[in-house]
């Protein structure tokens, strides 16, 4: 069709970075998202205010390898494991999920300890998130 | 061969329903995975031709907008609708932000709607190499209508017109004048003209200018384009636009024009197809050739210049066969 020939296999990442909640501030998840493209990921980008069942239907249309969560609002303890059990249900568990924003250590624990596999607090550098959403994408595979 | 016959199992999935299943094959087919093979060619005898409408037009027009609308419409009229939404990947990383899911609206429970965003991945004209395979998985599956955003860089959506049934050009005012929507070749591929965010100062001039454009032009197909103004926030004019929409499919099958553009569009994709392979086996052959590195030494040392070094290479290559 195009010009190009077609590349015989290649298969870039494909991450979802979703905002669930009601704050409207999405510039540390764009700081991420663009992280992580400039890394070779394909990053579906979906804007402000999720809800769980946007995202969780989001992420399996556009059949991704990771989820990235970002709040800041504080009720991701709500949120999160919501998300996580709607994967469950649609048998998308391995699809592994992290999280990024203002989260205490208490809550991080308990998160984790529900299957957010990684949390990323606000000082966390770019080339952390990065190399981890990688370690996490490959582990699925 | 395409052959009737049991489904392979992710085929029959996608006919059911399964819109996860759909989703991997899409994905298949992006990363040239093998699996998608059977899966599209099970599934080609399945396909209806579904309206596979390109909206296409320069960053920023309201395509991702106006697709949000014309969902909305099409749902309440009780049709499935299924979306492409393609843009750029970066040629430095080969990464990419897919942000056209940004406009979209739908409540997540609706399952007659399927929205798919997608990297062009390097290819050329606005749309990417799995784009027209994508939309046959759409079809396949059962969904009424197929939404085609292209990239939106404006000067070279041209591959939608190897795409899409219908072609939707969409524009704003005071663009940076209509000479500019000449000049990147949009208007050879427009079926229908949308002049959106007409609630913005300038929308009447942008039409008429367009309607001049269209009065000028000569319309081999015996199709003349329609101009429509909108605007998505607050609605206005998409019924317009969707009429216009279905009045051009209605004159492809009144006209003869459906089966000639696919004819073409097919011829089209075969041949591509067979470059593609053709293309990849030489270049892998050529890559593993050792004269290549023997060949390259040379170019590097001036005494043979690149392209007598490309003679020599495809001669041998030749012979080799
Ligand atoms: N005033 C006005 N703004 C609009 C209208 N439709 C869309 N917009 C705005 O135009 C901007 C771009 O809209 P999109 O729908 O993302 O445009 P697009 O053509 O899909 O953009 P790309 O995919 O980036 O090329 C957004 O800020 C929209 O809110 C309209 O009818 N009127
Ligand atoms: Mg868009």
């Amino acid at each position: 069709m195009g010009v190009t020939t077609r590349p015989r296999r290649t298969s870039p990442i494909r991450v979802l970075i979703a905002k669930p909640g009601l704050d409207g501030h999405d510039r540390g998840a764009k700081v991420v998202a663009r992280a992580l493209r400039d890394a070779g990921m394909e990053v579906i980008y979906t804007g402000l205010r999720q809800s769980p069942e946007e995202i969780v239907r989001a992420a399996l249309e556009e059949d991704v390898d990771l989820i990235g969560l970002s709040i800041l609002s504080g009720a991701h303890m709500a949120l999160f494991p919501r998300v996580l059990a709607l994967l469950k249900r649609q048998r998308a568990a391995s699809v592994p999920v992290f999280a990024g924003g203002i989260i205490p250590d208490e809550d991080a624990k308990r998160l984790k300890r529900a299957g957010i596999r990684a949390i990323f607090g606000p000082g966390t550098s770019l080339g952390e998130i990065v190399s981890t959403a990688e370690k996490l994408a490959r582990s699925r595979a | 061969m395409t052959r009737p016959g049991p489904l392979p199992s992710a085929a029959r999935a996608i006919v059911k329903g399964d819109r996860r299943a759909l989703a991997r094959a899409i994905t298949a087919i992006e990363n040239g995975d093998p699996a998608a093979d059977p899966v599209l060619r099970a599934l080609y005898p399945r396909t209806r031709g579904v309206p596979v409408v390109g909206i296409a037009g320069p960053l920023g027009v309201g395509k991702s907008s106006l697709i949000n609308a014309l969902v909305a419409k099409l749902r309440t009229e009780g049709r499935t609708v299924a979306v492409v939404a393609v843009d750029p990947s970066s040629p430095f990383s080969g990464g990419s932000v897919l942000g056209d899911r940004i406009r979209f609206e739908r409540s997540a429970d609706d399952t007659g709607v399927f929205f798919r965003s997608m990297a062009s991945r390097g290819a050329a004209g606005g749309l990417a190499a799995a784009t027209l395979e994508a939309t046959r998985l759409l079809d396949a599956a059962g969904f009424d209508v197929v939404l085609v955003e292209t990239v939106g860089s404006g000067q070279v959506d041209v591959a939608i017109r190897e795409v899409a049934t219908t072609r939707v050009v969409v524009v704003v005012p005071h663009l940076g004048d209509e000479v500019q929507t000449l000049k990147a070749g949009l208007f050879e591929i427009a079926d229908v003209f949308c002049v959106n965010k007409v609630d913005l100062p300038g929308a009447d001039l942008a039409r008429r200018d367009l309607d001049d454009l269209v009065a000028l032009g000569s319309w081999p197909g015996g199709w003349t384009p329609v101009v429509v103004g909108t605007s998505t926030a607050p609605p206005s004019g998409l019924d317009d636009l969707w009429a216009a929409v279905e009045a051009h499919e209605r004159h492809l099958d009144a006209s003869g024009g459906r089966a000639a553009d696919e004819r073409r569009r097919l011829s089209g994709e075969i041949v591509g197809l067979v470059r593609d392979r053709v293309g990849r086996d030489l270049i892998d052959r050529l890559e593993r050739d050792p004269e290549l590195r023997r060949l390259l030494d040379r170019v590097v040392a001036r005494s043979l210049d690149p392209r007598a070094a490309a003679d020599r290479l495809l001669a041998s290559s030749r012979r080799s066969r």
